[in-house]
């Protein structure tokens, strides 16, 4: 996994970019959920709370709540995935990204876990 | 639950080898995927798939009587299986509630094995073991290990490690004693993903040697190993009900679309009465496929509505990755269950557009 992101234990990444943050699910997430055939994403402008359900992936399984690793408001909402869904099973911390937030307290993010931290954190669920 | 606590099949080194992701189903840790679901429906659909499924439950019923007891037990009429061949039926209890369903083959005369969902196996056995009266009930299932080869490539690829002239094996027929990698296996013509396929049981210990040589010998014709996931896919747009979701004790087969599996004519059997009365007065609701037309699943327990009123409930729900629509099953009234009715589908509390669609949602040509 990507040493240079920040991780929820509700499996999302967040990467830090220019001041905003772009956020999407670990591929352990979406390994998990299995075949990803749906996501609802809130339109840009929305209002997101940290650690509050902002969206919902469904896979062929199951569905599953999407968790803002920050508060700020949405201003950028990857498109692609309302035809290409997949995206997120095959290149989750890429192409298959969800939103990008600007963030209220990027220092908020410090509250998420390290990439090793995070890394300990599935090899014990898994 | 614990992973510990969890049984394994004798295949459970093969399928960590082949990469696949272990999950609890019906007290067992079994393969998920492999490659993926989507990707292994796929290969069903268009070459074959090989499932393990020993899970299943394995049931004989043997001895003078066999056939009573088989009848008794069931809603579908064993009396027309000649040796060699098998149906699907519900087995239920007295108030005409689904105790399980299962295949049933005629080994002997005097012999039949029944094939029991791995959730239902213990009490199946209990209850057929009480309702047995001179014949034996044996449960197999600890010595049987059972393998399903599924898809348009099947016989091509069974045809591969057997002499046994398999290809000519008719639907819901088996042969019994069939060499297949080496080893003593029973066969049958019989599936549970909407194409042609067979299952193979052989003994526990010997599974792994049959599902090396299907991959290894399947590799050219396209086969690929399959997980519970995508069975569970598959099934649903064949329009085959799971025991425990679309189907159990609450439900009948009347109100399922298995009406076909009851055969009131063939005499006595567990539940009769209860089913006859339901068949005189008609069933209040039925269970109907639907398509959503919203981008939504519908998943198990989601209310389902029609004229603004709640009608039912949703039992089982996916993306049918072949046909590339989401679908489900539910109950609902009788008034609502013609296909072309407009329903509507409660999701994490907003109403989507569904329609009753004709069971199956995908027919193999």
């Amino acid at each position: 996994m990507p040493p240079d992101l920040r991780y929820s234990r509700e499996h999302e990444w967040a990467r830090v970019e220019k001041g905003r943050v772009r956020v999407g699910i670990t591929r352990y997430a979406a390994d998990r959920l299995t075949d990803v055939v749906y996501v609802e994403l809130p339109a840009p402008g929305t209002r997101v709370s940290f650690m509050q359900p902002f969206g919902v992936v469904e896979s062929v399984k199951a569905a599953s709540d999407l968790y803002a690793p920050v508060s700020g408001t949405v201003v950028e909402v990857n498109a692609a995935l309302r035809e290409r869904p997949e995206l997120v099973n095959a290149d989750p911390y890429g192409e298959g990204w969800m939103i990008v937030v600007v963030p209220d307290d990027p220092g908020e993010l410090d509250r998420l876990l390290s990439a090793d931290d995070y890394a300990r954190l599935v090899g014990e669920e898994g | 639950m614990a992973a510990t606590e969890l049984k394994r099949t004798s295949l459970y080194a093969s399928h960590v080898a082949a990469g696949a992701r272990m999950g609890p189903f019906a007290g067992w840790e079994m393969p998920v995927q492999y490659a993926g679901i989507v990707a292994e429906h796929r290969a069903v659909r268009t070459a074959a798939g090989l499932f393990d499924v020993s899970h299943m439950g394995e049931i004989e019923i043997v001895g003078p009587g066999a056939l009573d007891s088989v009848q008794r037990l069931i809603t579908n009429d064993a009396g027309r299986l000649a040796v060699g061949q098998g149906l699907y039926t519900p087995m239920c209890a007295p108030t005409g509630g689904i105790l399980d369903d299962l295949t049933v083959f005629r080994l002997g005369i005097d012999r039949f094995l029944m094939v029991v969902n791995a959730s239902r196996t213990d009490a199946d056995f209990a209850w057929i073991a009480e309702h047995t009266r001179q014949a034996t009930a044996r449960n197999r299932s600890a010595e049987l290990a059972l393998l399903a080869l599924q898809g348009p490539r099947a016989a091509a690829v069974l045809g591969r490690v057997t002499r046994a002239d398999v290809g000519s094996l008719r639907s819901f027929h088996l042969l019994d004693g069939v060499e297949v990698a080496g080893v003593m296996c029973l066969v049958s013509r019989t599936g549970y993903t909407g194409e042609d396929g067979f299952e193979i049981a052989c003994a526990w210990e010997q599974a792994p040697a049959v599902w090396a040589a299907l991959l290894e010998g399947g590799r050219p014709e396209g086969l690929v190993p399959a997980g519970l996931g995508a069975r569970d896919t598959l099934r649903l747009e064949a329009g085959y009900m799971l025991y425990g979701q679309d189907i159990d004790e609450t439900t009948t087969p009347l109100e399922a679309p298995l009406g076909w599996t009851v055969k009131f004519d063939k005499g006595e059997f567990i539940g009769r009465a209860v089913l006859w009365a339901q068949k005189e007065q008609g069933v209040r609701r039925r269970l109907v496929g639907f398509e959503v037309r919203d981008r939504v699943i519908a998943r198990h327990g989601n209310p389902l509505w029609a004229g603004g009123r709640r009608v039912g409930s949703v039992t089982s729900g996916t993306f049918g990755p072949w046909v590339g629509k989401s679908i489900g099953m539910g109950y609902v009234g009788v008034e609502w269950a013609a296909p072309g009715t407009a329903l509507e589908v409660e999701v994490r509390g907003r109403r989507a557009e569904a329609v009753v669609t004709r069971l199956p949602f995908y027919r193999r040509r």
